[in-house]
């Protein structure tokens, strides 16, 4: 057994890492100081293959979309046109459609219970604090919490000093930072991504891409936009979803998150922006 | 309330008294059919042992029928929001028992529980009961799908996203029944006493009328709507702490 555990000694906390031999190094902080120490699972790739209709009308078919092992999975495409339902059929949530085709992860194990998955509204408890907003998984499922975790992840997300807050206390970039530490808290390895993001300005939201793309580094993600910037900035893997069917852009091989102003994450905006307007 | 909405409900409740004392000096109306205003106060100040004592009684009754009709209307809400057996054997017979006047029931609770505290009690109770259920219920369903959904990718158990989804996410729904209930259950308790009491202001009332008093009589009934006031507020208030965003 490997891991740390803080050290309260005059005062100061202190860090003790130890392994089955006993302690072996005192550190100066329990905070990780990269995201690595966050943690993850490990990476798996998700396969979608099939089609959906809604009392009998065709909403798609035939559509195959791969979700590469630890990156980030951009589904692009305009409103009503699907996407959300493909999210909601991975996550094993009622979808309301029939669905033919079979989801499937590369190892073979059931999909459903390694999700984590954050929606366009924060969905933060509105009458609990935001410490049990962050802890709400293991509340909801009778279990003990990682303290350690828990602190780490609410430092990452700048709301340290906010714990005994309500959420309607925070601002919407910082309600959307809380649902990120809680996604993040239930430490799965695949997440799901319905447009967290859409409902920020401008400025909130390219700082937000920052961090989801910087903390979610290594699991495998699947974001659900309707924005072109937000695929070309933070897609390993872009999808466009029209109605005709789904296509794949050629992204360069950047790391995300790619700049702003990158020429080639705006190029990669521009020629998702045509794929958009362009009929079918 | 701000000061001016405050003066205005005192200006307003002036204009009433006024109407009234006008009426009562322009018909000549003899004091035995309606009272001045003066006249009730008087009743009231000479009363008021015999109001206080009588007021204490139907308060009694009034907050037990409260703490438990809205105890069994929380539990009846929660065993039908948990299990769909239970929705299905329940509502029929709920929308059914919802239709009849729980008034009417008045005589035959006098007959099953005596004269004294029990039979208003149960009164207050079932007429407590009804709202505080069907309005706890209804926001007990109406837990908003993205909780429901968020809850399910966590893996909570179903008994655990009742007790920390969806009961906290209808507490409103709570607060509002209980406010219906804090109106309705005063006239619960009055009705029992008119029925068949030896104590309490719904019986103080029926004596006074009998008797002609009728200044005592509108003494108590002033006493009577004071304490619904007061009531509503203090749920009232426990609403607002209910409130999500207090």
């Amino acid at each position: 057994m490997v891991g740390r555990f803080a050290v309260h000694r005059n005062g100061n906390s202190k860090c003790a890492e130890f392994n089955d031999s006993g302690v072996v190094a005192m550190v100066e902080s329990c905070m990780p100081s990269d995201t690595s120490a966050i943690g993850q699972g490990q990476a798996v790739a998700v396969a979608f293959r099939g089609g959906a209709t809604l009392e009998g009308s065709v909403i798609f078919e035939n559509l195959e979309l791969l979700m590469p092992a630890g990156r980030w999975t951009s589904l692009l495409g305009h409103s009503g046109v699907g996407k959300t339902t493909i999210l909601r059929l991975i996550a094993g949530l009622d979808a309301a459609v029939e669905f033919k085709g079979d989801i499937v992860a590369s190892d073979g194990k059931p999909i459903g219970p390694r999700v984590a998955y954050m929606a366009q509204s924060d969905l933060l408890f509105p009458w609990a604090s935001i410490r049990n907003n962050i802890l709400a998984g293991a509340r909801l499922r009778g279990e003990a919490h990682d303290t350690l975790r828990f602190d780490a992840l609410l430092e990452r997300t700048g709301l340290t000093g906010h714990a005994d807050k309500r959420p309607h206390q925070l601002s919407g970039g910082q309600r959307q930072r809380a649902a990120l530490a809680r996604t993040l808290m239930e430490n799965r390895p695949i997440i799901l991504l319905d447009e967290p993001f859409a409902s920020l300005d401008a400025r909130t939201k390219a700082q937000m891409q920052d961090l989801a793309s910087e903390l979610l580094n290594g699991r495998t993600v699947l974001q659900v936009t309707h924005d072109p910037a937000e695929a070309a900035r933070l897609g390993h893997r872009i999808y466009v979803m029209r109605r005709s069917g789904l296509h794949s852009e050629p992204v360069s091989d950047s790391i995300p998150p790619r700049q702003v102003d990158d020429p080639e994450c705006l190029r990669v905006q521009g020629q998702l922006h045509r794929f958009l307007l362009e009929a079918g | 309330m701000s000061l001016r909405l405050s003066l205005l409900g005192l200006l307003g409740v002036f204009l009433l008294v006024a109407l009234w004392q006008a009426v009562v000096s322009l018909a000549d109306l003899p004091r035995f059919i309606l009272p001045g205003p003066l006249l009730v106060l008087e009743a009231l100040w000479v009363n008021r042992e015999l109001i206080a004592g009588h007021s204490l009684v139907t308060l009694a009754e009034v907050l037990m029928g409260m703490v438990l009709g809205a105890a069994l209307g929380f539990a009846t809400a929660v065993s039908l929001a948990y299990s769909p057996t239970a929705r299905n054997l329940v509502r029929p017979v709920l929308v059914f028992s919802q239709a009849v006047p729980v008034f009417a029931l008045a005589p035959i609770l006098t007959l099953w529980l005596g004269y004294g505290l029990l039979s208003k009690v149960a009164m207050a109770v079932l007429i407590i009961y009804f709202p505080v259920t069907s309005s706890f219920f209804d926001g007990l369903m109406r837990t908003p799908r993205g909780f429901l959904d968020l809850a399910g990718t966590m893996g909570a158990s179903r008994g655990r996203q009742l007790l920390l989804v969806r009961i906290p996410s209808a507490m409103p729904s709570l607060a509002s029944g209980l406010r219906l209930g804090a109106v309705y259950a005063p006239i619960g308790a009055v009705i029992g006493e008119w029925v068949g009491a030896s104590k309490g202001l719904g019986y103080l009332m029926l004596l006074a009328n009998g008797r002609v008093k009728i200044d005592l009589m509108f003494a108590a009934l002033l006493v009577l709507g004071l304490m619904a006031v007061l009531l509503y507020v203090m749920v009232d208030r426990l609403g607002h702490w209910m409130r999500h965003d207090a």
